[in-house]
Order: C-alpha cells, then sequence, then structure tokens
C-alpha cells in the first residue's frame, strides 16, 4: 500500500513542545474513554469500528497541492462525530493516527500528542459543536442534515490546519520569520478546497445512512422530531 | 499490511517490547540537539544493525520511506523560507538556521520513519494490538483497533463487489467518469460494510466475545524478563547517544 505521509513528522516541532501537547492529548483522550464508555453499545461497537476504518481508507486518499510544501487530506472528524458521537469519534480518530504512526511511519511517534490534538481533539470537538448548533437551527429535512455535515465537515478541517499553525508558532524548529502569515494563509486555503471534498464525503455518507437507518447516527438521537426522509428501500442485494 | 514474514529474532519478540524500544528510540532521536551531527550517525548505524538482523533488506525499507517525501519538500524549502543569518552556498541566498532546519526535518523525519517500518517488517497487525493491550491500552482504543483492522478488509472486499457490480451492468468507469458514480456510492458502500460488520460482531459475541481477543487474556507469549533485556540494548544506547549529545552541545 503506497501512501503519502501527510501528518506531522518528527523534527517538524520541538521537543518540548511536543511533550506538552503529548500530555495535553494524553489528558483529553482519558476523558474520551471516561465519557465514551457510557455510549459504546452493542450497536456503537461495530460502527466505531467501521468509522475507524473508513476514517483510515479516506486518509489514504491524499491532495498532494505542494504550495511551500503543505499538503493535506482528508480527516474524518466530523464523520466520527455525526455517526458515534464527540467521545468515541475522537478516540476513532485517535486510533487511526497512532496505527498510522506505528504501522506507516505517517507522522512522527514523537509528534502523536501534536497530531492527536489537531485532527482528533479540535477537528472532532470543532464538527461536534458546529453539528449540534446547526442540527437545532436547520430544518429537520434531508437537506438540512445534508447541509449541516457538510459545512461542519469544510470547517472542522480548516480549524484542525490551523492547530498546526499555532504549535509551529509555538515550537517550530525553524524561525520562518514573517512567513507564519503566510503559513497560516496557505494552510487555511489548502485545507479549504480540502474541506469541500471531505464534506461531500460526509454529507452523502451521513444522508445515506440516516435515510436506511437513522437509528445508526447519533447525532440524530435525542432531536424531539426525527429527520422526514422518503422512504428509501434498503441497500442490500446480492450478498 | 507491510509486515515481512521471515523468521528472525527480531520477528520473535513480543509486540510489547518492540513497541516500547521503537518509541523510546524515536523520542531519543527527538531530544538530540541538531547540531550534533554524530549522534545521527549512530542512530543510522543502530537502525542498520536492527535491520540486519530482521532480515530486512536496505531497498526495501528506502523504498517504503518515501511516504516522507512532502515533509521533506517542506524541508527543501526552509532555507528559502528562514529568517536571520545568511549564507550563500552555490550562488544561492540561504538562511543558516533554514539549513539546520531541513537537516532536523530529513534526520529525524527519517529515522522515525524506517524506526516505525521495522516495526511493521518484524510484528503483524494482530500482535500490534496484542502488544497495546499488554502495555495496559485502555480496552476501547484496542476494541476500536481491532475492528478497525478487521473492517479495513470488510470495506475493500464490499468496494470490489460493488465495482464488478457496475461494470458487469454496462458502466465503463474511467477515472474522471467514475468521479460521479463513486460520489454516489461511498454512502452505499458505507451502509453495505456496516451490515455486514454487524453481523460479525453479532457472530463474534455469539461466541463468547467480550471486547478482548482470546490471546490477549490466556497470556501466551508474554515477554519475559530477558526478552525485555534484550530489546533493551537499542533505546539504551540511543538514550546514551542523546545523553551524551546534549552535554557535549
Amino acid at each position: 500500500m503506497e501512501t503519502l505521509a501527510m501528518h506531522i513528522s518528527n523534527g517538524i516541532i520541538n521537543g518540548p513542545v511536543a511533550a506538552v501537547f503529548a500530555a495535553l492529548a494524553l489528558a483529553a483522550l482519558t476523558v474520551c474513554v471516561l465519557r465514551g464508555r457510557r455510549d459504546l453499545d452493542d450497536r456503537l461497537a461495530p460502527m466505531a469500528g467501521l468509522v475507524a476504518a473508513f476514517i483510515f481508507a479516506v486518509q489514504m486518499l491524499n491532495f498532494p497541492i505542494f504550495t511551500a510544501g503543505v499538503s493535506g487530506h482528508l480527516l474524518g472528524g466530523a464523520l466520527a462525530a455525526m455517526l458515534v458521537g464527540p467521545w468515541v469519534g475522537a478516540l476513532c480518530v485517535a486510533v487511526v493516527l497512532v496505527v498510522q504512526a506505528l504501522v506507516f511511519g505517517d507522522g512522527g511517534v514523537a509528534m502523536l500528542g501534536l497530531n492527536i490534538t489537531n485532527m482528533a481533539l479540535l477537528g472532532t470537538a470543532a464538527a461536534y459543536l458546529l453539528i449540534a448548533v446547526l442540527l437545532r437551527v436547520l430544518p429537520r429535512t434531508s437537506t438540512g442534515l445534508a447541509v449541516t455535515a457538510f459545512v461542519s465537515a469544510l470547517l472542522s478541517v480548516v480549524v484542525a490546519s490551523q492547530g498546526f499553525v499555532v504549535q509551529y508558532w509555538l515550537g517550530g524548529t525553524t524561525d520562518l520569520g514573517g512567513n507564519l502569515a503566510g503559513l497560516s494563509g496557505t494552510m487555511a486555503g489548502v485545507h479549504l478546497l480540502i474541506g469541500i471534498g471531505e464534506g461531500l464525503i460526509t454529507a452523502t455518507t451521513v444522508v445515506t445512512v440516516a435515510k436506511v437507518r437513522p437509528d445508526l447516527v447519533y447525532a440524530l438521537r435525542g432531536l424531539r422530531r426525527p429527520v422526514t426522509t422518503r422512504a428509501v428501500p434498503a441497500v442490500g442485494g446480492v450478498r | 499490511m507491510l509486515y515481512r514474514e521471515t523468521p528472525s529474532p527480531v520477528h520473535r519478540l513480543p509486540p510489547e517490547v518492540k513497541i516500547v524500544a521503537m518509541v523510546v528510540f524515536t523520542v531519543a532521536v527527538v531530544a538530540t540537539p541538531r547540531e550534533a551531527f554524530w549522534a545521527f550517525g549512530a542512530y543510522a548505524l543502530l537502525v542498520a544493525a536492527v535491520a540486519a538482523l530482521a532480515r530486512v533488506g536496505p531497498r526495501w525499507l528506502l523504498s517504503r520511506a518515501l511516504i516522507e517525501l512532502p515533509f521533506v519538500l517542506f524541508a527543501v524549502a526552509l532555507p528559502f523560507l528562514g529568517a536571520g543569518e545568511r549564507v550563500t552556498v552555490a550562488g544561492l541566498h540561504l538562511s543558516v538556521d533554514g539549513l539546520y532546519g531541513s537537516w532536523n526535518i530529513l534526520a529525524k523525519g527519517t529515522l522515525g520513519v524506517l524506526a516505525s517500518l521495522l516495526l511493521a517488517a518484524t510484528t503483524t497487525t494482530r500482535d500490534l494490538i496484542i502488544g497495546l493491550d499488554r502495555l495496559r491500552c485502555p480496552q476501547m482504543l484496542t476494541q476500536i483497533a481491532t475492528f478497525m483492522l478487521r473492517y479495513l478488509d470488510v470495506l475493500v472486499g464490499e468496494a470490489r463487489r460493488m465495482r464488478v457490480a457496475r461494470v458487469s451492468r454496462g458502466d465503463d468507469p474511467r477515472f474522471l467518469w467514475q468521479l460521479r458514480g463513486f460520489a454516489a456510492g461511498v454512502g452505499a458502500l458505507f451502509l453495505r460494510a456496516f451490515e455486514r460488520g454487524e453481523r460479525v460482531y453479532l457472530a463474534m459475541l455469539s461466541r463468547g466475545y467480550t471486547g478482548r481477543m482470546p490471546a490477549t487474556w490466556q497470556g501466551v507469549g508474554a515477554a519475559t524478563s530477558a526478552q525485555w533485556l534484550v530489546a533493551a540494548t537499542v533505546p539504551v544506547v540511543a538514550s546514551a547517544v542523546a545523553a551524551a549529545a546534549v552535554v557535549l552541545t
């Protein structure tokens, strides 16, 4: 399997900052494990695995846009937050990152804290906050759901990319001088494009799942009125 | 995935020892000051020694290490972007700090990638999860990781079946034309994979699955203290090199 590294690799950010973020990520993941344990039932356990596998597969779709060497890929935080909730969702993305670092050397092991903070924590948290707000504001139709998924996925990717800029500002190993604003702009621009792709994939996936198995969408639980959709025959066919 | 089926002393080591050794080695590399060029030579020798012991060829390692390429490009850009003192090399006006920065990323990044590749080449993903479980990784995380690795195959298989179904109904997928069909199929792919995965999960539950794989709670093949000692040589040497480098610079 040929892939390109898109996560922060060893030596980009200095040791002390990486250690601080590792501690931060560890603390946040502990909270996620404690809160997520309540969510993880018979339905969510296989779903969490599949969401992680899906994100793993989707992160292999890379966008090699090299402007000053910055590049990016899909993150999947919004999809995870939508389908399995913020706590288990953050854990899913974190598991993907850990396995990629250990098995593919994608993202330095010493930089795992930074990568987890950006993609698993920042990305999922931003997505879930947006989902929570948008689902209350937008009409309860499949269009509303699609817009929610699209917007939250798009913005969560941009937020996660700015996490890297903050980390580089705190502990980048090379002083870029006044170019930090340039780095921020490039990262935001590239990830806006990526976010559109991410938004489309998230929206189509979530809407399909919501139409056929609305019970599987975590974000729709606890809403007073369910999303009204036309009846669609269950996906199946030859097994 | 990247596992290489060749018997070697490194392959026989229990996974938890290898994970700890790899992580400690990487942290030692990252903690080394970038001016200590000799230390990185010592690390490279260590990696080469382990690779030889594990019977992993240099060609396999280097071709897989290309994963690093985007960051190499970032590293190449640094001498031009960096601030501060500048030197002229071969007519190019380069930042000294930027040059050190790109060396830093190249050396530490490459050593980190090689270390993880060695772990991946000598440990199956199943063993990797058993190792994480023995290192007291929360069961929720190992459970998600187990399912993720199992469902990857489900997902790939389901995608192949859907593609065959489309092609056999007269669709002619070419690169760009495929995009629309692909986009429309993503949601269906997800659902089909989920329903298959759910059946797998329920079958596992009915056969007594409680969240851990049998190999982990049976405790067979857990590392002995002798194995810990053997595997500790690499990280201990690396830590000593790192400490010497910090003291000397």
